[in-house]
């Protein structure tokens, strides 16, 4: 029997879950298509995480005469993935690059400008021009506040359409029917404490990533992957999980970022010595290397002995050579950053930085139409109908094993644009509605409940620093077998005394207390199959650094992982193929190679 | 200064106080205003005393940690902790600003904490927000051209006409100036209020926008726009150290302009 709450129900052609840059850009654009569509999203969407992306959104336009081509980028995001992402859809992203970029110019976005009045580019990190020959100034900026400027643009923009918003609802589950079709979603109105079931013909989730599986992240406090849990509990797989990207450059202690577009700008890292150590790992692109190489570099100059500080823990990164002009045009938001959470006035001293969790590149695989994958024994590319994923909580996968930067605010827009594509197509407007079963609700209703009431003796706080912690130690920069075992028995003990959880707030109100425990018990299976997918896989391919596999081996390897979990905690591993092929004839396949940078 | 808009009949009370652990050096007591639509009660405020040492340096950081430790019923707005989402807005030690860049030592004695000043509160530090919500979409917050976009490339702007958005498109649209604005609190309804106007003179500053004058126009009403009197708490206040009074002021000079 279901709990008494009270129920309201909505019809829509597609519900989207999560108002962030993905989330945005497909409501946007299945609202202008002429599809019922309405936005759920569990913080007013200005505040959503994409706010804080700093950099840049690359493209390549070529406005700053490096006779930049999306080819280039094509082979710079499939080199950086480490061969492990899918080039049809790498192919598909780079090419709608350009025309996606020069859209949101369109609609309003404030990039900053070239003499000419182009939109300004700057270097990043692995992005080159000829295959690897220099450096590229692909990096589409609004100073180094870019996500901001998306962010508010694709809302303004909504609201010029008068798409329909659901704001502070909390999406507790997804509905599925017998055929292990999604019907939509089940939301909690956090304002007045009702319950909503959003039916939908399709149901996009944009709900973002899951950083805060550790302990220290450059993510939010809501970025707790709330869509990739709700796929784990309808049954369906989370892909290649145990890639997490780490930043080069975390603010040592609070964890808040300082964009790779201050090393892009000039910037470079120092370690005890003085010495500008990137120039040994990576002799070409030195401190604009790829993340996960530039991460392993300062995580072994630590480990070595070279951090600087009194506990010889962290690294430096310099910006004080540079002048203070550009300083202030292109990097004031960090310069703020650095003397408000590290106390640096940046145009003097060096920022004290370490390797900070920042991006997941895993989540609910998808093709590169936005569907969701339900692989199967004969068919890897099976489509689940009725659900899509987009933004950092879908797996298309761009972004394989190590993820570029510049390409997760792409990633957003081009791939939210062509849910909305092919939305159109496969929802004809007015179409009747499955009848919903009366117990759709059931299962969201029931943890609801169970987590309102929970009345153990742990509290929240301490299971989630205990799975937070697990996982720092344990599923880090550098794993070994011996610590993969250790966290994943570890994680399973953390995972058990979910059962002991105990809340205080018992209101339906804005129960934060109750949110907080929803969102942990949603980490919590994040956290299993990231740690158990990472334990599984025997080499070491892009953010996977294995120190007892220390090889990439294509021929055992070059495979998505797929993980289940069941309603007891465990964790169930297979593998998909890497789509090694490409949409067009007009680019071919980037056959895998050693990665030097 | 700050006046709060309470459920009829009530009174703050004095709630339950928690005492800093044993062996705490540096103590600090956090004041926070209470109310639970749900139990009936009226508001309070609770006392919570913390230990510092034991604690990361912002305002936000403290409730945190009296969140997860001490009281998990005590309910407030936060996501990026950085200054960027806008969401902890509240009123601290009687300033409107962001807990998440607000340093705890920048308050000497006891901190107290209350949500935003006049605007309906949903629970403890959680307010309602929907008018000036509304507000926004109200001034058509979006780039508006008569002149097609050319097909394949940007609209070209001037580094020099781009530099005058500086200090107007980063707002966070966390509301600290418009909940401290003496104006909007007498006349929230009709008055813009100083964040909608920072963001109206935005699309106004904008050189690609075309529609200057229907933006005028829209505003050209005794209450819209003339109810702020240059009261400036809007710009000492903002977290952002963004200029809303200034954003304002040019706003009038336009209206001056082309009468
Ligand atoms: C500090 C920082 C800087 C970055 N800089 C860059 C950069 O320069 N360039 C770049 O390309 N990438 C950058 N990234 C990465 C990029 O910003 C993110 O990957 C991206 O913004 C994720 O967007 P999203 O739309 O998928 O999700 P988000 O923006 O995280 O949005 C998630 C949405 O889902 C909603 N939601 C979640 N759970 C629920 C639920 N249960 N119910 C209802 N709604 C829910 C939320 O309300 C929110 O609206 C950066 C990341 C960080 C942390
Ligand atoms: S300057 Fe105007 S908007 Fe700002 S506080 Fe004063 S009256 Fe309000
Ligand atoms: S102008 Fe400043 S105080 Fe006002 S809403 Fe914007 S950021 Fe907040
Ligand atoms: S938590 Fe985002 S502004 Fe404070």
């Amino acid at each position: 029997m279901a709990p008494a709450y009270r129920i309201v129900d909505h019809t829509y052609d597609v519900i989207v879950v999560g108002a962030g840059g993905a989330g945005l850009r497909a409501t946007l654009g299945m609202t202008m298509e002429g599809l019922k569509t309405a936005c759920v999203t569990k913080v007013f969407p200005t505040r959503s995480h994409t706010v804080a992306a700093q950099g840049g959104i690359g493209a390549a336009l070529g406005n700053m005469g490096d006779g930049d081509n999306w080819r280039f980028h094509m082979y710079d995001t499939v080199k950086g993935s480490d061969w492990l992402g899918d080039q049809d859809a790498i192919e598909y992203m780079c090419r709608n690059a350009i025309p996606a970029v020069i859209e949101l110019e369109h609609y309003g976005v404030p990039f900053s400008r070239t003499e000419e009045g182009k939109i300004y580019q700057r270097p990043f990190g692995g992005h080159t021009i000829d295959w690897g020959k220099g450096m590229a100034k692909r990096a589409c900026a609004a100073a180094d506040r870019t996500g901001h400027a998306i962010l508010h643009t694709l809302y303004q923009q909504s609201l010029r359409h008068g798409a329909e918003f659901f704001v502070e609802y909390f999406a507790l589950d997804l509905m599925m029917d017998e055929d292990g079709a999604c019907q939509g979603v089940v939301a909690w109105n956090l304002e007045d404490g009702t319950i909503h079931r959003f039916r939908a013909h399709l149901t996009v989730l944009a709900t973002g990533g899951y950083g805060r599986v550790y302990q220290s992240c450059t993510s939010a406090h809501t970025c707790t992957g709330d869509g990739n849990a709700m796929v784990l509990r309808a049954g369906l797989p989370l892909q290649d999980m145990e890639f997490t990207q780490f930043h080069p450059t975390g603010i040592f202690g609070s964890g808040c970022l300082i964009t790779e577009g201050a090393r892009g700008e000039g910037g470079y890292l120092t370690n005890a010595q003085g010495e500008r150590f990137m120039e040994r790992y990576a002799p070409t692109a030195k401190d604009l290397a790829s993340r996960d190489v530039v991460s392993r570099a300062m995580t072994v100059e630590i480990n070595e002995g070279r951090g600087v500080g009194a506990d010889k823990d962290h690294i430096f990164l310099h910006l004080e050579h540079l002048d203070p002009k550009v300083l202030h045009e292109r990097l004031p938001g960090i310069s703020e950053t650095a003397r408000i959470f590290a106390g640096v006035e940046v145009t003097k001293e060096p920022i004290p930085v370490l390797p900070t969790v920042h991006y997941n590149m895993g989540g609910a695989p998808t093709n590169y139409k936005a569907e969701a994958i339900r692989p199967t024994r004969d068919n890897p590319d099976a489509v689940c109908p009725g659900l899509m994923a987009i933004g950092e909580a879908a797996c298309v996968s761009v972004h394989g094993a190590n993820r570029l930067g510049t390409n997760s605010l792409l990633d957003l827009v081009v791939f939210g644009r062509a849910a909305a594509h092919r939305a159109v197509e496969l929802v004809k407007p007015g179409t009747g509605h499955k009848p919903l079963a009366p117990t759709a609700a059931d299962r969201a209703l029931a943890r609801l409940d169970r987590m309102r009431n929970a009345k153990g003796a742990t509290a929240v706080g301490k299971i989630r620093m205990d799975m937070q912690r697990t996982m720092q130690n344990h599923c880090a920069v550098f794993r070994t077998d011996v610590l993969l075992d250790a966290g994943a028995k570890k994680m399973d003990q953390v995972a058990a005394s979910m059962a002991d959880v105990v809340i205080a707030d018992r209101s339906l109100i804005w129960n934060s207390d109750l949110v907080e425990a929803l969102e942990l018990d949603n980490l919590m299976g994040q956290a299993l199959v990231s740690i158990y997918s990472a334990r599984a896989r025997k080499e070491s391919r892009g953010a996977h650094a294995h120190e007892d596999h220390k090889e990439r081996d294509d021929k055992n390897w070059m495979k998505h992982t797929v993980a289940w979990l069941d309603d007891k905690n465990n964790v169930t591993i297979d593998y998909r193929p890497v789509h090694m092929y490409t949409l067009s004839n007009e680019t071919e396949v980037i056959p895998p190679k050693a990665r030097v940078y | 200064m700050a006046e709060f808009t309470l459920p009829a009949n009530s009174k703050v009370g004095t709630g339950k106080s928690h005492k800093a652990p044993a062996g705490a050096k540096r103590t600090k007591a956090f004041k926070i205003y209470r109310w639970n639509p749900e139990d009936g009660q009226n508001p309070r405020v609770d006392s919570f005393e913390i230990d510092l040492d034991q604690c990361a340096p912002m305002v936000l950081d403290a409730l945190i940690k009296i969140k997860t430790e001490i009281d998990t019923t005590v309910t407030f707005r936060r996501s990026c902790r950085e200054g960027i989402c806008g969401s902890c807005a509240m009123n601290i030690d009687g300033t409107n600003t962001l807990a998440c860049l607000k340093p705890i030592d920048e308050v000497s004695g006891d901190c107290t904490i209350y949500p935003l000043p006049h605007m309906p509160v949903i629970k403890d530090l959680v307010p309602d927000l929907k008018v000036p919500y509304a507000q926004y979409a109200s001034i058509k917050p979006w780039l508006q051209t008569e002149s097609a976009a050319p097909p394949d490339t940007e609209r070209r702007q001037s580094p020099e006409e781009r530099a005058k958005l500086d200090g107007l498109w980063e707002c966070v649209l966390c509301f600290c100036c418009s909940t401290s604005c003496p104006s909007y609190w007498w006349n929230g309804d009709r008055y813009l209020g100083p964040a909608i106007l920072l963001q109206a003179y935005r699309w106004i500053a904008d050189s690609r926008d075309e529609r200057t004058g229907e933006r005028l126009d829209a505003l050209e009403d005794p209450f819209r726009l003339y109810r702020c009197h240059t009261i400036m708490n809007c710009t000492k206040t903002c977290p952002k150290n963004l200029n809303p009074a200034k954003a304002i002021a040019e706003i009038k000079k336009l209206m001056v302009m082309r009468r």
